[in-house]
């Protein structure tokens, strides 16, 4: 009888979290339709356009490029023929770096970013936690002043000052590693860059961590449990680190999908080919078309990771209901 | 036994091939750190320098600049130019050929001239060919590219007919839009011509890879008539905007030449490379242009006054470095057959006497202490150098003028936008780096008829004349000095006060050889060799 009951309700579990992501990407879509109409005519009301330059074009040859891309038109009807291809997964040419569609670009860029953005991601959570768990448990200590000491330094540095720095030390005077480029994209390659990438997440997660570690430690269950006799590193690892990572688990969204589509800033110190260069470089040189399709790749991954989020925080917490 | 041996001897024999060759073939790699990434490698479709740089290794155009500087032939071996001065004639080489083998003809070229001029191809510097015949006006859709004034006499043979005689028409062909295409390849690919494995080209180097903001790779053309003499394999290209990042991979010596540094860099850089700062005067000029349409700058005594002020020789050693020299003429130094350019007759004053007279001129004209106060707005584009230059201006005019002055930056697409669309300001920071060396360039600008160029709105019918008039004269020496003229009524009028002559800046290693400063800023990897 128990058994089935529990079978009836894990059925229910899996089709209420079934229900609620389809409803969560359904909702999604208006989201991503605001953020193409917001951003297109934003970038629209910027002054300058994509054919200024410090060398202005004589009218004759501007009329034949207006025509060309077809920014002749009214505004309106660009737009609708902007969503129309978007619609179609046709993000139409760059209008700077014209031997590629925005497409192509992002295609070749999006690989980069994400392969140094999902590293620096992946040691920040784990380089975190630990110290965030290794700080709370010797609260107060000298452990713990020396790890939260280091970590302000880490979240208060910028990276613009950080990258250059670490260069300095490793690449010009030490030579141990490269001063940038993608090159073979070994791991001692991009040690620099993802490190600079990672070292102000270590230091935001080791902080939560901590701080709800802390907390976790003395809730009631926890100290149930070690009354129980429990050996402290079960009690900490299975039951006390579960709860704490909810507020890590919160943070990971908007972190993950700022690392995964690429940090302009450390892109061009290390000269990566990444997504978040051509954001930039779009965004000066008013190429709307790849500025646009970087906004929206932008909005659906912080769509994507805070849905995933809220599922691991379902996970997490049996008290999280997806209804 | 036998067997083994002979294997044995075999293996031996392969083995000290092998070593052998792995040294005779042992690349040379030039690492270029070019200041940003191409926009296309579509010479209709590029319009600065560091595109030039990664397009002229690439393609060749009748003529070239040599390492100097100076033209040179390039695919064109010699050319004859009719005696009233407007039919050029070009004998191709025989052995110039494309990269895939097949031969570069003059039916390359006319297809390449045809589709820089054709409305649908919105070629950014089309205009630069219009002084060939009835360019304009195919480029303006008012006639068939069939009517462009090239012509193939044989298949290498061409014949270019002129509007009228242009004697800076050779400078112009060795500019990017004049590069030949292969007629065939591009039937065959259309505009993914520039995508690798598609292009064919002429120059010393064809192109072998392609990733957009990480690198260009290519290597060396053998079909290259030239190949014999070039003693690079394969040149990198690596786009780099962040000049801190470029130079910072130079000093890792994982670039063996870059472009483009910060100027505050120059002494730092200098006492650590010494010789390999390159820092050199170009045909550029960086200027401050005066709104003429209202007051008070609509007064010549206003407008020199602020000129007088500003104390060029501290924008040049403080801001710069030396990396940029103090100008008082639009037209920079160099220009073959210009001299010295004009200057106005305060240049040869010392900057205290040159304040005095400023605050003379201006209480003339009603303004500064005890007058109309003057309130002025500098608009210049981002840019960390510029807005030194403009806080130092600023700081000039408020000590000796006692003007208020606030400052306004916008990004350069902005920036331009606003002043070629004709909107009002006091003063703004304006540049123009030459297309081709030829005072005709820059003097062009400020024509009342120049829409797009007149910053200032400068209008001065003397002024137009003399340029017509310069068009028409066929005498290197008399058309000379008529722009000379043209040149004394704009430094006399200041619509725009000169300010400095920009200066490029590149670090090149010990280990390249060939490399030579010149003022067209053309560096052609073809004269370069590298040494372990």
């Amino acid at each position: 009888m128990a058994r089935v009951e529990r079978k009836c309700s894990a059925r229910v579990y899996y089709l209420t979290m079934i229900n609620f992501v389809l409803r969560r990407l359904a909702s999604a879509v208006p989201t991503v339709f605001l953020v193409i109409t917001i951003s297109f005519f934003l970038m629209r009301f910027a002054p300058g356009g994509p054919f200024d330059l410090e060398r202005p074009l004589p009218p004759e040859t501007m009329a034949n490029i207006m025509k060309t891309y077809q920014l002749d038109q009214p505004l309106w009807i660009q737009y609708i023929h902007y969503l129309g291809n978007a619609v179609r997964g046709d993000f139409g040419p760059s209008f700077i770096y014209k031997d590629n569609t925005v497409a192509q670009l992002i295609a070749q860029a999006l690989p980069y970013s994400v392969q140094i953005g999902s590293t620096a991601l992946l040691i920040a959570l784990v380089g975190g936690v630990i110290l965030g768990t290794t700080a709370a448990l010797r609260q107060n200590g000298i452990i713990d002043i020396a790890l939260m000491s280091v970590s302000t330094v880490g979240i208060t540095v910028p990276t613009f000052v950080m990258g250059p720095v670490l260069t300095l030390i490793f690449a010009l005077i030490l030579g141990w590693l490269p001063a940038g480029g993608w090159g073979d994209g070994s791991f001692r390659q991009l040690a620099l860059p993802i490190t600079v990438l990672a070292l102000p997440q270590i230091a935001i997660i080791a902080r939560l961590t901590r701080g709800s570690m802390i907390e976790a430690l003395h809730t009631d269950h926890i100290r149930t449990a070690k009354a129980y006799g429990l050996p402290s590193r079960v009690v900490v690892i299975t039951h006390a680190l579960r709860g704490a990572m909810l507020p890590v688990v919160s943070y990971l969204a908007p972190a993950a999908a700022a690392l995964l589509t690429g940090s302009a800033v450390v892109e061009s110190i290390f000269t990566i080919p990444g997504i978040g260069r051509f954001f930039v470089l779009g965004a000066l040189n008013r190429d709307y078309p790849l500025v646009m399709a970087t906004v929206v790749i932008v909005a659906v991954f912080v769509i994507v990771f805070n849905l995933l989020v809220d599922i691991a925080y379902g996970l997490l917490d049996p008290r999280v209901r997806h209804d | 036994m036998v067997l083994m041996k002979t294997k044995l001897a075999t293996t031996i024999l392969l083995g000290s091939l092998l070593l052998g060759s792995s040294q005779a073939l042992a690349e040379v790699v030039l690492h270029r750190g070019n200041s940003g990434e191409p926009k296309s490698l579509d010479y209709a479709h590029i319009s600065i320098n560091i595109e030039g740089f990664v397009i002229y290794d690439l393609f060749e155009g009748l003529v070239i600049h040599d390492a100097k500087g100076a033209i040179a032939p390039g695919a064109a071996e010699s050319w004859k130019v009719s005696d009233d001065g407007t039919v050029y004639t070009f004998k191709i080489r025989d052995n110039a050929k494309w990269s895939d083998g097949s031969p570069v003809t003059a039916e390359d070229f006319q297809f390449a001239m045809r589709r820089i001029e054709n409305p649908k191809t919105a070629a950014e510097y089309a205009n630069l060919l219009y002084p060939i015949k009835n360019a304009e006006a195919v480029n303006k859709g008012k006639a068939p590219v069939e009517d462009l004034g090239v012509k193939v006499i044989d298949a290498k043979t061409l014949e270019i007919t002129l509007e009228r005689p242009t004697p800076y028409f050779l400078q112009l062909l060795s500019h990017y839009t004049a590069l030949p295409i292969s007629k065939a390849n591009y039937e065959k690919f259309g505009d993914q011509f520039v995508k690798p494995g598609n292009m064919v080209s002429n120059g010393a180097f064809k192109l072998q890879a392609h990733v957009p903001n990480d690198s260009l790779t290519v290597v060396k053309n053998e079909s290259y008539w030239d190949a014999a003499n070039v003693k690079i394999d394969k040149v990198i290209f690596y786009p780099i905007e962040d000049a801190a990042a470029a130079v910072r991979r130079f000093e890792a010596k994982e670039l063996d030449v870059t472009y483009n540094f910060s100027a505050d860099q120059i002494k730092r850089l200098r006492a650590s490379y010494g010789a390999q700062v390159h820092v050199t005067p170009s045909l550029s000029t960086y200027y401050y242009a005066f709104d003429m349409r209202q007051p008070p700058y609509d007064d010549i005594r206003v407008r020199r006054a602020l000129s007088m002020a500003i104390d060029r020789d501290f924008l040049s050693s403080e801001i710069y470095k030396g990396a940029q020299l103090p100008a008082y003429s639009l037209v920079p130094d160099g220009m073959e057959g210009y001299g010295k350019p004009p200057q106005p007759d305060f240049a040869a004053m010392s900057q205290i006497d040159r304040e005095d007279k400023a605050v003379e001129l201006l209480k003339e004209a009603g303004y500064g202490k005890g007058g109309k106060p003057l309130n002025i707005e500098i608009r210049y584009n981002t840019n960390t150098n510029h807005e030194r230059v403009a806080t130092a201006v600023a700081n000039m005019w408020k000590t000796a003028l006692g003007a208020n002055v606030s400052l306004v930056n916008l990004d350069v697409a902005s920036h331009y936008s606003y002043l070629k669309e004709g909107g009002k300001f006091n003063v703004a920071r304006a540049g123009w780096a030459a297309d081709y060396a030829d005072p005709e360039n820059f003097l062009a600008l400020n024509v009342s008829t120049n829409k797009t160029f007149n910053y200032p709105h400068y209008n001065n019918p003397q002024y137009d004349a003399l340029i017509k008039q310069s068009y028409e004269e066929r005498d290197v020496a008399k058309r000379m000095e008529l722009l000379r003229q043209a040149e004394t009524l704009l430094v006399n009028d200041q619509p725009l006060a000169p300010l400095m002559g920009t200066a490029d800046l590149w670090l090149v290693s010990d280990k390249v050889q060939g490399w030579v400063d010149n003022a067209t800023n053309n560096h052609l990897s073809k004269f370069l060799s590298v040494s372990k």
